[in-house]
């Protein structure tokens, strides 16, 4: 699993910064890395971008997972410097920004990362979404393409009328996620699962909040 | 009241719809003009729903309109906009209102409209839809309480005989059958040929099938909606038609290709009647279906 981020806007972080002139830069290991958002050469540049602009950077760390619960302790860490900071700006996913956030000695919290979604990578720096986490996986009758994420309309029953040559009407440069699924179930031999009625969804599985205890 | 619609698919005879787009705000003039122009030469009326995600006057006013004004309206309904439970509640509401015919479609994708940043529903799909219309005629919601009044509806759906590759969409049309589609209305044809093969598919099953003449009103539009749109395939040698006519007189053309192929399919008797889309030239259905000999 990665968290897939996107750097916000410059403009909209000093938006954000405005009034904080003492900020303390968290950026992530993990995902953040991956995607050249958050990582130590992404938070380096930060930092220098910010000192241009006249903030004067208290500190900052590249904490190894951000949304790991031992960052709590890194955080303690750099106790010195966050609390003489004015605001954190999280170059992590925003699961990092809310673990960073719970452990911020009340500091406010800046996320200088849009978290798009959670994906998987081809490699070549192109990140796709194949799960919405939806709570019940259909992945077994769609021959592992999921309908939720991979159809710009997440239909269960089929393609709309939007089809066109195996490509999605939003984008002729996306996949049809139907005309997949029927290729896939076809080379499989297994069509008949197309033919199957699939009721409406239960998008209410875990209703949000969402908050399940697994042990 | 049973639906008039429905009689006009039982009857046997070639049966004509046509469509009607509401505006962009609230003045109904235009709107009502294009109704009292085409509601006694047509069987009904189809009044689109936010078409191609354009946000509009809504599809429900529109039939209201036509009922008012004598016609026989079939109510598109898209699952984009609306959840489960607002679009049982319109069916209700439709029912009450004397509306008897819907047309369940998924619905275009929000980003080809003119509100590109807005929640897209699609809480449920057209198959779905269209179960949820013979679930409200059981007395049942789709959360299986008792309805006080049930429905009662002619029910329809959409198909593209051209769409590319075929299979799925064939599969997808058998599933609209199985869950109650009476009527199908297709995507444009221009090819009779190849809509004929489509409909030895389509005869196996008990329903109806319009096909869909929508209006080349140039050979640069035909050019466009080859390039843009969806399971529409315009011949070269109609293109060369619609090139090759007097400046001018392109309009006119389309006309005649329209009534041609309305004419064609009524001859031979390829389905059971047309769906004619004049998309903002609704003048001119009146003289399509004079060419086509149907008055
Ligand atoms: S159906 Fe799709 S969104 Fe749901 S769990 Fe499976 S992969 Fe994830
Ligand atoms: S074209 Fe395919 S992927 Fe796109 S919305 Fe329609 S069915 Fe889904």
């Amino acid at each position: 699993m990665k968290s897939i981020t996107r750097q916000k806007p410059f403009e909209e972080i000093t938006e954000q910064l405005r009034g904080f002139s003492r900020i303390f830069i968290a950026g992530c290991g993990t995902c953040a890395t991956l995607t050249r958002t958050g990582g130590v050469e992404e938070v380096t540049a930060m930092r220098e971008k910010l000192e241009s602009q006249g903030k004067f950077v208290t500190g900052s760390v590249v904490i190894p997972v951000a949304c790991d619960d031992v960052t709590e302790a890194l955080v303690g860490e750099h106790q010195g410097s966050i609390l003489s900071a004015h605001a954190i700006l999280v170059m992590a996913c925003a699961l990092g920004v809310h673990r960073v956030g719970n452990n911020a000695f009340n500091k406010p919290v800046i996320p200088a990362l849009d978290t798009l979604f959670i994906g998987m990578d081809d490699g070549q720096g192109v990140f796709h979404e194949v799960c919405a986490q939806c709570g019940q996986c259909l992945l077994g009758e769609m021959a592992g393409v999921c309908p939720i994420t991979a159809c710009h309309k997440g239909l269960l029953n089929g393609p709309c009328g939007g089809t066109n040559n195996g490509k999605c009407e939003v984008d002729k440069e996306k996949d049809c996620a139907w005309t997949l699924i029927y290729s896939r179930l076809k080379e499989q031999g297994r069509l008949e699962m197309m033919r199957k009625y699939q009721p409406p969804k239960n998008y209410q599985v875990v209703p949000r909040p969402r908050t399940v205890r697994v042990f | 009241m049973p639906s008039k619609f429905k009689e006009a698919l039982n009857s046997g005879k070639f049966v004509v719809t046509s469509e009607i787009g509401p505006p962009k705000g609230t003045n109904l003039e235009k709107m009502y003009h294009h109704i009292d122009l085409l509601k006694d030469k047509v069987d009904a009326l189809n009044v689109t729903d936010h078409q191609s995600s354009v946000m509009r006057f809504p599809s429900i006013g529109g039939c209201l309109a036509i009922k008012e004004r004598g016609g026989e309206p079939i109510l598109q309904m898209t699952c984009r906009d609306r959840n489960r439970l607002a679009l049982q509640a319109e069916l209700l509401f439709a029912y009450t209102k004397e509306v008897r015919n819907v047309l369940c479609l998924t619905g275009d994708a929000v980003p080809v409209g003119d509100h590109k940043e807005a929640k897209g529903v699609f809480d449920l799909d057209s198959v779905q839809l269209l179960r949820a219309i013979r679930t409200l005629e059981s007395g049942k919601d789709l959360g299986g309480n008792d309805l006080d009044g049930a429905v009662e509806f002619c029910a329809g759906a959409i198909v593209t005989p051209e769409a590319n590759p075929i299979e799925p969409q064939l599969i997808k049309f058998e599933k609209k059958v199985e869950a109650g589609a009476e009527f199908f209305q297709t995507q444009a044809v221009y090819d009779l040929d190849k809509f004929a093969r489509f409909m030895q598919f389509a005869r196996q099953f008990p329903v109806k099938v319009l096909a869909g003449i929508v209006l080349l009103s140039s050979a640069r539009m035909a050019k466009y909606m080859n390039e843009n749109v969806p399971g529409i395939f315009v011949p070269q040698h109609l293109m060369d038609e619609l090139a090759n006519a007097p400046k001018g007189t392109a309009l006119n053309k389309g006309i005649e290709i329209a009534g041609r192929m309305i004419a064609a399919i009524k001859k031979e008797g390829i389905c059971d009647g047309v769906h004619i889309m004049a998309i903002g030239r609704e003048e001119v259905v009146p003289d399509i279906l004079q060419t086509a000999g149907i008055s």
